[in-house]
């Protein structure tokens, strides 16, 4: 992973001065709310409903050992020892002091960390796959292009006060785990027909009150010319995003009202004058950044190990997990392991500090000390042998993070929602444990099989549930919590945002409503083959309405 | 009354708004017009045998007035709300795009906080609001040794410049 130089570590060091100084100032009074508000967001700092929140940056969720240790710590000393991994592949802490955040900072800055930029109006934390470096299905490793953006938008000075938030993804690989298309800027690297490096480049893409797929606005953009390209299409969105309704502030709207191919000439005309400018990519500074990902001293060994097949027919328990957990690796005789952080009844994406130390731990003695964060919320190793996945299980199992159900009905993205978060209309975490109590037979959920269900406390759509194959909405009606629900929504290649069914349920009502989705899902389908998002795809949503509706809706 | 400063301290301002009054502009003065009465009556102005400066305001298109940005001695960028960010981008186009090499001044709600970031875009004085602390205020120019990026400082990004300082 990424190493930091002194300039780096100058860098955060000097950052919690400053915002040392800035709390300071507003503790004493020298500094008015309204203007220590953006200071401290671009720091992670939150006000929230019980307490601040704050949000450290796990760029495109990379993390080790010894920085997963800090983060077990920090939530020990300084918190509620736990934390929350939320969709930006980020840990969130919910109880912290603000007088002590500065303290914090100082702490993260020691492991080479930060909470710099992942809130405010500002280049938010990149993301990427969370298999990148280790798919097999990857065409290179996007994480330097990720930390060559970090580093670019790391207190750009000319894009720290944007109309809104921004966020970019990469990826590399055929199956885009990072949704690409539903970012602010998407990437996906590519290799044209000469065979030189480059990206398509996707934006205008977002969830939120409105959800948009992002057009593609350049077809091949040449490997040096990644920051100038980016460049041009921040100065286009900072110049001429709108700041007069702050719903209508994102970039998808900008792309909207003028028009993809509108705006994709602006971005052009503004690129030429960038291109080939300074912030050209080098091929010594690509070098120098890969260089931190090269791949580790991998050992040469056999696929499906005698020691995997036993546990698989002997161990109780392993098979299923592994069927669920354990995913392809680039090299032979490896695997990547998720680790859930669903165990029923908890919320989606909390992890305590024991589990924290336990999974670094894990990722020691199963690896390389890597670790990585899903957007699903989960938790990934990417570089464990074979041969020890029976001993990870057992290690795993005795921390309550073996539950099998990733990519299954319980595997729920979530926001915090409104038990935690001031902006949202309902809470989210008891709906997840209440959908999970209402489905707690393993062998249900396996029969059931993949499907992705999907969270957000409020439109503005942490929980990305546009994109969930089942996405439900807190909404408010009259001060009251209401669910809205949806079907249909894909992440990936083939993006799609699904369709809502019909008017909102009460809270108490939608595990029916979701047995109901999952009845009809599983007496229509025509083979355990045919997914749930399948089946949408094939019959429409009119079969679920009926369902959950009667016939009379 | 905003205080002027630049990066070593206070400094006196010469500058005065056209209110709208051609009666009242002495012939030497130093003479602030806004960007839309430059565009309307470029000609009248173009006469002033003083010094003229242009004041920008956040939806104004620098670009356009690109083949006249030599006729102007300071260029004011006002910030009505210190997080409405196009200031930035005017800037560093006047700079970068216009090679504008007068008084890049930053007015209107400019705050401390901010006296970093608008340096790395070529401001090179500050009208900061009447409320700032002045001489505080100075210290702001050295938050950071580091600058990741190319910008109006900073004519490389640190990565072309990484080796050259290892060294």
């Amino acid at each position: 992973m990424y190493r930091y130089d002194r300039y780096d570590q100058a860098l955060v060091d000097e950052r919690v001065a400053q915002f040392r100084d800035q709390t300071r100032r507003f503790l004493a009074g020298e500094l008015p709310e309204d203007e220590f508000k953006p200071l401290r967001l671009q720091n992670g700092l939150y006000v929230q409903k019980h307490a601040p929140m704050l949000r450290i940056a796990i760029p495109y969720g990379t993390l080790s050992a010894l920085q997963l240790r800090k983060l077990a710590e920090i939530c020990d000393n300084y918190d509620r020892g736990y934390g929350h991994f939320s969709t930006r592949q980020n840990l969130q802490i919910n109880w912290p002091e603000l007088a002590r955040v500065p303290d914090i900072l100082a702490e993260l800055a020691s492991v080479q960390m930060h909470g710099i930029q992942t809130s405010g109006n500002c280049v938010r934390n990149v993301t990427a796959d969370h298999f990148a470096g280790v798919a097999p299905d990857e065409l290179v490793d996007p994480r330097p292009y990720c930390e060559l953006l970090r580093q670019w938008s790391t207190f750009h000075p000319e894009f720290t006060f944007l109309p809104r938030k921004f966020k970019i993804a990469v990826s590399a690989s055929a199956g885009d785990r990072a949704a690409v298309q539903v970012h602010d800027i998407g990437l996906k690297m590519l290799r044209n027909q000469q065979g030189e490096l480059g990206f398509e480049v996707w934006a205008g893409g977002g969830l939120g009150r409105t959800p948009v797929i992002a057009p593609l606005i350049k077809a091949f953009l040449p490997e040096p010319e990644l920051l100038n390209y980016v460049e041009a299409i921040l100065r286009v969105y900072n110049r001429f995003g709108r700041r007069d309704n702050l719903y209508k502030a994102r970039i998808k709207i900008l792309v909207r009202e003028l028009g993809a191919e509108r705006f994709a000439s602006e971005v052009e005309a503004e690129w030429a004058a960038l291109r080939g400018g300074a912030a050209t990519l080098t091929a010594a500074e690509i070098a120098r950044v890969s260089s931190c990902f090269e791949l580790p001293p991998y050992r040469t060994l056999a696929s499906d190990p005698p020691a995997l097949r036993e546990a698989i027919e002997f161990v109780p328990g392993f098979a299923g997990w592994a069927r669920r957990s354990v995913h392809p690796h680039r090299v032979a005789g490896y695997a990547a392991v998720v680790i859930s952080l669903k165990a029923h009844g908890v919320a989606p994406g909390d992890a305590t500090s024991a589990q924290m130390r336990a999974v670094a731990d894990a990722a020691e003695a199963f690896g390389f000390g890597e670790i990585r964060v899903s957007h699903h919320q989960n938790l990934v190793l990417p570089d464990v042998e074979q041969r020890s996945l029976p001993a990870l299980h057992a290690l795993l199992k005795k921390y309550g993070l073996a539950t099998p159900n990733v990519g299954l009905l319980t595997d729920i993205i979530a926001c915090p929602g409104g038990d935690f978060c001031s902006l949202a209309n309902a809470v989210a975490i008891p709906v997840a444990t209440a959908i999970q109590a209402r489905f707690d037979d393993l062998d249900d959920l396996f029969d059931i099989g993949e499907i992705e269900l999907n969270i957000s406390g409020c439109i503005n759509s942490c929980g990305h549930h546009h994109i969930g194959h089942i996405g439900i909405l807190g909404v408010d009606k009259a001060g009251e919590e209401w669910y809205q629900i949806s079907i249909g929504g894909v992440q990936g290649p083939a993006t799609a945002i699904g369709k809502i069914l019909g008017p909102s349920f009460s809270r108490g009502e939608i595990p029916d409503v979701i047995d109901r989705l999952i009845q009809t899902y599983v007496s229509r389908r025509s083979s355990p083959d045919e997914r749930f998002i399948d089946l949408v795809q094939r019959i429409g949503i009119e079969p679920f309405k009926e369902a959950v509706y009667g016939t009379s809706h | 009354m905003a205080h002027l400063i630049d990066r070593t301290g206070l400094r006196p301002d010469s500058w005065v708004l056209f209110d709208g009054d051609a009666g009242s502009i002495a012939p030497e003065a130093d003479l602030l017009i806004s960007f839309d009465e430059w565009r309307e009556r470029a000609r009248v102005w173009q006469q002033h045998p003083g010094r003229l400066g242009l004041l920008v305001s956040p939806p104004d298109d620098v670009k356009a007035i690109a083949g006249d940005i030599g006729r102007f001695a300071m260029v004011a960028v006002h910030f009505p709300k210190f997080n409405d960010g196009r200031g930035y981008s005017s800037a560093r186009l006047l700079r970068e795009r216009l090679g504008f090499a007068g008084e890049l001044r930053a007015v209107g709600d400019v705050l401390r906080d901010q006296l970093f970031l608008l340096a790395r875009c070529g401001f090179d004085s500050f009208a900061l609001r009447a409320d700032q602390d002045p001489a505080a205020a100075l210290s702001a120019f050295k938050d950071f040794s580091v600058r990741y990026q190319a910008a109006t400082d900073e004519v490389l990004p640190l990565f072309r410049r990484r080796t050259a300082l290892a060294a």
